[in-house]
């Protein structure tokens, strides 16, 4: 029993940092029916800046205090998001408006390609490391219950607590304020929030920058456990399986789903793995995925898709 | 002036049902086969050859095959990498174990082998719509991958995870020097480039492009989407397996499966939105395009004369595609094959407008 809760908990920590970056994808999706492929290199850039600017801050300011200096890079980097989301509407999205979902897909994918590019070419192409200061010792828990306990990492702990005040902080904001309720508008239906004066031009920036912030966070997270490289990017593949099990549409389905799918990966590589000669975990989730579309093609929460002649 | 179809007259239906009805379109084509097939192999260099015409010919019977699957019956597939890789394994295996095994059959073999695949792949997208389906078919990529690494059957219990062929022969022909392969590749890909344009004007290809336009509308009238979608994705990858044969057999030598990544699969969408999405001649642009690209781009810096250590080279090109592909697609989201026709039709007035 302990070890079957151990992956089970692991898995689920590798699912919600799954679902920080799946929120991304759906946020995107939701308010301008963009597929974002770009969302993994998001990740990777804005945890670059992240990196870069921690590192930079002190040898330029003199300014010696952690936490100040994390905090000036977590803001800085959320500039540079900013600014990213609003040339990205400015330059490329605002001049495909009304194009196929194809279409808009490949221009993500070559926002890709920049992005990897000029993030790397900007702040280096080296491993660089997040330090804000997450202790990193494991501790044990239940040890009354099992034999040995078990073993889960404070990071880990670390992380899904700030994931969550992350999703309190989107619910809160999309809930409450005037630009959340334009935001929920906006994905509802275009044409509606256009004719009573919902400015979608701006409001494509604000879901754009949202999705930049929610990457930063992912990629501090992810960067602080792995280091900042240019596999961070490849993330984001991981997380596709997550948004269509979730539904595209759906912001509880992207938290459930990247659940489900960290317990499953991690649950199949050990008790499948070792049947099917190891790493299944690269497609393991596609194929649950797969199969769960089959059954319900709109995922999880989806809207239902109801056709018309 | 020159291009203007007047005084043509078809007086049969053969004649109006002809590839080409213009004669100067005729011509056209009949020319550049000939410098195909006949000037390039004695004029290019070993290099032009072996980097850029080859590449581009085999990526473009892909492309292809991709085009037929997302351009003609509009199902979005990111996995064409794995069922290139699929040909390529299978006719591996099949040269391997089967005692005198040729060449071309081992081709139209694997090339089967994929068609199966994709079948079996396809199933989904019966229920699965859209990007839904795009990423859906992301499994067929990973497992692959992870298929072609792992087991070891597949790569014929090779130590080293890479396969290789050596000495090929078609019909008792060594296509050993570059200009052979060159002109083996060149005779695959104008049969089949023939083969898909009959294939999208017979009746099968008005069905694809039916689901595609509409499907619930399609299936009204008629058209089972079972058997339009399946037989889009069996004739797809029937295609893109014999490109992986090719690129394995042909153009590597040797290989392993990172050779029919998933880069591999968007580069060959790339080619297909570039090149103009249901479109014989687009795929064929869009090839162009892209194989062209970062041959380019690597000489810039050269020209220019600025010097550039290799991984800010690379970082700039990255950077460069990357704009140049979202610039492409703000500026002609129909891709070049729209941008063809245009000039096609400006040419018929030239050079009076009215």
């Amino acid at each position: 029993m302990g070890p079957f809760l151990e992956t089970l908990l692991g898995g689920l920590m590798v699912g919600m940092l799954y679902s920080l970056i799946a929120l991304g994808f759906v946020l995107i999706y939701k308010a301008s029916g963009v597929f974002n492929f770009a969302q993994g290199a998001m990740v990777l850039f804005a945890a670059l800046a992240m990196a870069r600017f921690a590192e930079w801050i002190p040898r330029l300011t003199g300014l010696n205090n952690k936490l100040a200096d994390n905090a000036i890079a977590f803001c800085g980097a959320a500039l540079v998001m900013l600014v990213l989301a609003w040339l990205i509407q400015k330059l490329v999205l605002g001049r495909l408006v009304n194009q196929d979902g194809i279409t808009l897909l490949m221009a993500t994918l070559g926002i890709t390609y920049f992005l990897e590019g000029s993030g790397q070419a900007l702040f280096g192409n080296d491993i660089y490391k997040i330090d804000i200061g997450m202790p990193k010792d494991p501790i044990f828990i239940l040890e009354q219950t099992f034999q040995g306990g078990i073993l889960v990492n404070k990071e880990d702990l670390y992380a899904a607590v700030i994931a969550a005040v992350l999703v309190a902080l989107l619910a809160l904001f999309f809930q409450k304020t005037a630009t959340g309720r334009a935001l929920r508008a906006v994905a509802d239906d275009h044409q509606a929030a256009q004719s009573i004066g919902i400015p979608l031009d701006r409001i494509w920036v604000i879901v754009w920058a949202v999705a930049g912030v929610v990457a930063l966070v992912a990629g501090v997270i992810w960067g602080s456990k792995l280091g900042v490289q240019f596999s961070l990017s490849l993330v984001a593949l991981k997380a596709l399986p997550v948004v269509i099990l979730g539904g595209l549409t759906s912001i509880p389905g992207a938290i459930i789903g990247g659940l489900v799918i960290g317990v499953g990966e991690k649950l199949s590589e050990i008790y499948l793995g070792p049947m099917l000669g190891g790493g299944i975990e690269i497609w393991f989730a596609y194929v649950l995925a797969l199969a769960f579309l089959l059954v319900r093609p709109q995922g999880l929460f989806g809207e239902k898709i109801i056709d018309r002649v | 002036m020159l291009y203007r179809e007047n005084g043509q007259f078809k007086t049969t239906y053969r004649a109006d049902q002809q590839i080409f009805p213009i004669l100067q379109d005729r011509i056209a084509i009949v020319g550049l086969l000939a410098v195909a097939f006949v000037a390039v192999p004695l004029v290019a260099s070993d290099y032009a050859l072996r980097a850029i015409l080859i590449p581009f010919l085999i990526l473009s019977l892909a492309a292809l095959g991709l085009n037929i699957l997302v351009g003609y019956c509009g199902q979005i597939s990111l996995g064409t990498g794995a069922f290139m890789a699929v040909g390529a394994y299978a006719a591996y295996n099949f040269m391997v174990r089967i005692e005198g095994m040729q060449l071309l059959a081992a081709m139209i073999l694997g090339g089967l082998t994929s068609t199966l695949v994709g079948v079996l792949f396809g199933i989904p997208s019966l229920r699965i719509k859209g990007l839904y389906l795009a990423v859906a078919t992301l499994a067929a990529q990973f497992f692959a991958d992870w298929a072609f690494l792992r087991v070891p059957f597949f790569t014929n219990y090779s130590s080293s995870g890479s396969v290789s062929v050596a000495s090929l022969t078609v019909l008792g022909i060594s296509v050993e020097s570059t200009s052979r392969k060159y002109l083996f590749c060149l005779a695959v890909v104008c049969v089949f480039a023939l083969l898909a344009k009959n294939l999208v004007r017979s009746h099968l290809g008005r069905e694809w492009m039916a689901i595609r336009d509409m499907d619930v509308a399609a299936e009204v009238i008629g058209i089972r989407p079972v058997y339009a979608k399946l037989t889009a994705f069996a004739v797809s990858s029937f295609f893109v397996g014999v490109a992986g044969v090719l690129w394995g057999f042909v153009y590597l030598g040797s290989w392993e499966p990172a050779a029919f990544s998933i880069d591999r699969s968007f580069q060959l969408l790339f080619m297909v939105i570039i090149g103009g999405l249901g479109s014989i001649m687009g795929s064929f642009f869009g090839a162009a395009f892209i194989v062209l690209l970062p041959l380019f781009l690597n000489r810039v810096p050269a020209l220019l004369g600025i010097p550039m250590s290799v991984s800010a080279a690379s970082h700039l090109e990255f950077m460069i595609f990357g704009a140049l592909i979202v610039f492409f697609l703000i500026v002609e989201p129909h891709g070049l094959a729209r941008l063809w026709s245009t000039g096609k039709e400006k040419l018929r007035l030239w050079p009076f407008p009215h």
